[in-house]
């Protein structure tokens, strides 16, 4: 298969996380839909780097992934925060900013 | 031709969950059909040769990042009616139709673009990345060894805050306050000073 093709479906992934980033109410389903759009990213970085021959894609790759998970860590680590002082976690519960 | 065959079953494999991902009612499928879109893209990995990171995908997301979110479901999950929360139905449109938007101009970028390398090169063995890893990249190493400790310490600071002090709004669903450690034993310290 060609890079295109491997390209095109993580593009699909990346919009499908876009639209759930949008319509998700409850927060740790948009930590999920912001999962899927990095892993989007992250086939786009091994492609690339299969078809260039370059293994730093691969390293990218892989830090990367380190970084997503760390950022899911603190991600639930504030949707438990925000389910301690709201009762839930409906992202339009925490809207003290909205002016 | 099987090549091709086996890529489209990846390809659905990958994003028919991923669509189920942004669309299941209940969360608890939600974060099932996560770990089915990650371990989808190990295949992927896998045909695109890069069998250290498919094995890294399975165990870092597959196996850990799983686990934690289905945590955060049951524990942020009080009753039935926050488990099975609708879109928001007023944004299902606008979302759609962006996606949809950025999605025909990602294709047509992608197709469009002639400079593509159109084979692949030889595969990058797990030594390469080792070898890559400690001496090119060793900085960029470093530096996320401090943020991974600088996350740890800010997820627990994070997740203790609640019952540090102030009571909130609702008590009852706030961890109680944890039991002092006991005394150390007199006699064993007695017996080590002695």
């Amino acid at each position: 298969m060609g890079l295109s093709a491997y390209l095109l479906v993580s593009a699909a992934l990346f919009c499908l996380g876009v639209f759930g980033l949008l319509t998700r109410r409850n927060a740790v389903g948009i930590l999920a839909s912001v999962e899927l759009m990095a892993n989007a990213g992250n086939i786009n970085l091994v492609a690339f780097a299969r078809f260039n021959g370059n293994a730093t894609g691969q390293i990218f790759a892989l830090f990367s992934t380190a970084l997503t998970v760390a950022e899911v860590v603190v991600g639930l680590a504030l949707v438990i925060l925000l389910y301690r002082s709201r009762g839930d976690v409906l992202v339009e519960s925490a809207s003290e900013l909205k002016g | 031709m099987l090549e091709k065959v086996s890529f489209g079953v990846v390809a659905f494999a990958l994003l028919w969950p991923g669509f189920k991902v942004v669309t299941a009612r209940n969360l608890v499928h939600t974060v099932f059909w996560l770990g089915l879109t990650l371990a989808s893209t190990a295949v992927l990995f896998i045909m695109l040769q890069a069998p250290f990171l498919a094995a890294i995908q399975l165990i870092l997301y597959t196996g850990g990042l799983l686990t934690l979110m289905l945590f955060g479901v049951m524990l942020t999950a009080r009753d039935q009616g926050l488990l099975t929360v609708p879109n928001a139905s007023h944004r299902r449109a606008f979302g759609g139709l962006l996606a949809v938007a950025a999605f025909a101009m990602l294709a047509m970028a992608i197709t469009q673009t002639t400079t593509l390398p159109a084979s692949p090169t030889a595969p990058i063995t797990t030594q390469q990345l080792g070898a890559l890893v400690f001496t090119e990249q060793a900085l960029a190493f470093e530096v996320l060894a401090v943020l991974l400790l600088a996350v740890t310490l800010g997820a627990i600071v994070f997740a203790r805050r609640g019952d540090a002090g102030s009571a909130t709004e609702n008590t009852a669903n706030s961890i109680p306050a944890r039991k002092p450690l006991p005394a150390p034993n007199a006699a064993v310290s007695q017996a080590k000073g002695a």
